[in-house]
């Protein structure tokens, strides 16, 4: 009767620790669910067509885009993608093909220590490298702040997606005469493609909406601008200013600047799972 | 021509004479060395882009070691337990930062590690699997939403959903604790460890659900087989065996929240002050280079905040560096187990 008693206790308490983790797991849930209910009920009654095309109104005034804005983020992700992906990239190969030995170890290890640096100490190490030097607040900084931040996280993704590669296919290309660097890049590299870009389209979400790295290359502009030595505005500066502004008006913009950011992201946050789904449907 | 052409280590069908004379048999051979020599041309670039991220490493520190340089020689060690931070007066002291950063990790810790470990082990243990994959999506995707666009909704949601829902049945039940004493305004501690908790959860639950996917499931087994319920064998088996891990997974969290920056400027307060309650507004180093970097007149004061930079990045190094360290141990445990089986 006891031990029956025991049991049945014991089941209970196992019944009610599982609902308690899974009540846990929902709330943990549940501020992206408002969050996102927020930033769709607050911002989208502000997007129409003129917020797209035209620039910020002086403060005070009403009315006003983020045109500049959406052109300068397009501009600094680039510019981070054109000098981060092919460093990132490559390092991530070496690592797959060439990092058994001690400095794979350390590349390794620096790739993921770096993966947590703090980005707004990589800001203050673009101002010192690129804005202290010419004088001026620049594109180009910002985009190299954001390059900096992007390389660790490409390098390990792609080492990852090479590794995963059968070794059958490498022996099948050697055994029928191919160069080892033609192995590497037509057979594992390419095989791997689809999960490379994946992880770079994953790097290029967490980017986009970067602001600190930014706050003292790229500064912001209120002016449309695409010239790589003058300050740029992106979304994610223009997100900071307007929020912690005096003006409801801004206060409006930035929800709705918020919400333009976060589908951008949300976007290319499922290309990078469809192109992934994409892989497994041929593999 | 041909010296330098192959390395200790390249398997060659000639073998070349001392010195770099031609090998004899010429006909057969060139092809395949012209084809190591672009076998070789393609480790050495590959090798020169991969030292790039050490290289880089090097130079962000040295950079911010030169630039912290005026304010260590002035202040040493005081900076770190002094509170005066007057740039009128040109003397530093970070230690109100120094609390706030921590105090701020630590209460987003509190609140992130449970609903983590929630995640984590309802979604590995307990979930029917239609749930696992859309919910460990929806709790990436957490980690998805930039820091600003937290920021943004800290300010306006989460400040006065804490003024109204929060903190008023805080101060009824627990008041008389010093940790809730005075005026809640808004902008506090607790509004920037909330905040950090929530950016924190979807980091902590990816790494710990990782370690717990590792556990074998002869572990499981064995509990489940002496009889344990399904509780009793996560708890005895599973979740001892990932320990080490679980540990890592929360230091990492615990390094992201350090070095957090955008949320937490905008809604933790900015106020060079060490206080106990967690009503009262703060500051964390992150945010007063965020917030004073561009207003430092003289170079001293720039120097101070290049100090506080180089301190923020070399604990962010520790914690993940041995975060890192612990979740590779119990991860090579895990494959080591896994093949033994």
């Amino acid at each position: 009767m006891s031990v029956r008693a025991r049991v049945f206790r014991r089941r209970v308490r196992s019944m009610v620790l599982t609902g308690v983790v899974a009540g846990l797991c929902a709330l943990a849930v549940l501020p992206l669910l408002f969050i996102l209910g927020d930033l769709v009920a607050k911002g989208a009654s502000s997007i129409d067509w003129s917020f797209f095309t035209r620039n910020p109104a002086p403060a005070g005034e009403s009315g006003g885009g983020v045109a500049n804005a959406i052109v300068g983020t397009g501009i600094i992700v680039g510019l981070a993608c054109l000098i981060g992906l092919p460093i990132g990239i490559g390092a991530g190969i070496y690592l797959a093909e060439y990092g058994s030995g001690r400095l794979g170890w350390i590349v390794r290890f620096v790739a993921d220590v770096m993966n947590g640096t703090p980005s707004i100490v990589v800001g203050i190490f673009a101002w010192t490298f690129i804005v202290k030097p010419v004088g001026r607040f620049s594109a180009l900084a910002g985009g190299v702040a954001l390059a900096i931040l992007m390389l660790p996280m490409i390098a390990r993704t792609t080492e990852e997606m090479v590794r995963l590669v059968p070794h059958s296919l490498r022996e099948a290309a050697l055994a029928l005469g191919y160069p080892r660097w033609r192995t590497s890049l037509t057979v594992i590299v390419r095989t791997a493609l689809s999960g490379i870009v994946t992880g770079c389209l994953v790097a290029v979400a967490r980017i986009a909406g970067e602001t600190a790295p930014l706050l003292f290359t790229a500064l912001g502009n209120l002016n449309f601008s695409t010239s790589l030595t003058q300050p740029m505005q992106t979304l994610s500066l223009q997100i900071y200013v307007y929020a912690t502004g005096p003006f409801d008006e801004w206060h409006r913009l930035a929800w709705a600047a918020a919400l333009v950011l976060m589908g951008l992201v949300l976007v290319i946050a499922l290309l990078a799972r469809w192109v992934t789904r994409q892989r497994y449907g041929a593999s | 021509m041909l010296s330098g052409a192959g390395g200790p280590g390249e398997v060659r069908l000639a073998v070349p004479g001392p010195t770099g004379t031609p090998p004899p048999a010429a006909a057969p051979v060139i092809p395949l060395q012209g084809r190591n020599r672009a076998d070789r041309a393609y480790q050495i670039s590959l090798t020169a882009l991969a030292l790039a991220l050490p290289l880089l490493l090097v130079v962000l520190v040295g950079e911010l070691a030169t630039n912290a340089r005026p304010a260590i020689e002035r202040f040493g060690w005081r900076f770190l337990w002094t509170s005066v931070w007057d740039p009128v007066a040109e003397v530093y002291g970070a230690a109100p930062m120094i609390f706030g950063t921590l105090a701020s990790s630590l209460l987003a810790l509190l609140l992130a590690v449970p609903l983590a470990l929630g995640v984590a082990i309802f979604l590995t243990e307990f979930a029917p699997r239609w749930v696992r994959q859309p919910v460990a999506f929806l709790v990436e995707l957490l980690a998805a939403i930039p820091s600003v666009v937290y920021g943004l909704w800290g300010i306006f949601v989460l400040i006065p959903f804490l003024r109204s829902a929060v903190v008023p049945p805080l101060k009824a039940t627990l008041g008389w604790t010093p940790f809730l004493e005075g005026v809640f305004y808004g902008n506090s501690l607790l509004a920037g460890g909330v905040i950090l908790a929530i950016m924190i959860v979807p980091y902590i639950a990816a790494v710990s659900r990782e370690v717990l996917l590792a556990v074998p499931a002869s572990q499981r087994e064995a509990a489940l087989g002496l009889g344990a319920t399904r509780w009793e064998a996560v708890w005895t088996a599973v979740l001892p065996y990932g320990r080490a891990g679980i540990i890592g997974a929360i230091m990492l969290g615990l390094g992201r929240a350090l070095g957090e920056t955008m949320a937490v400027t905008m809604v933790i307060g900015n106020r060079h002050d060490i206080g106990i309650s967690v009503l009262q507004p703060a500051y964390t180093m992150a945010a007063a280079i965020a917030n004073e970097f561009s207003e430092a007149t003289t170079s001293l004061y720039l120097s101070a905040l290049f100090e506080v930079g180089l301190i923020l990045f070399v604990v962010t190094v520790v914690v993940n560096a041995l975060a890192r360290l612990l979740v590779w141990r119990v991860a090579r445990g895990a494959a080591l187990g896994s093949r033994a089986l």
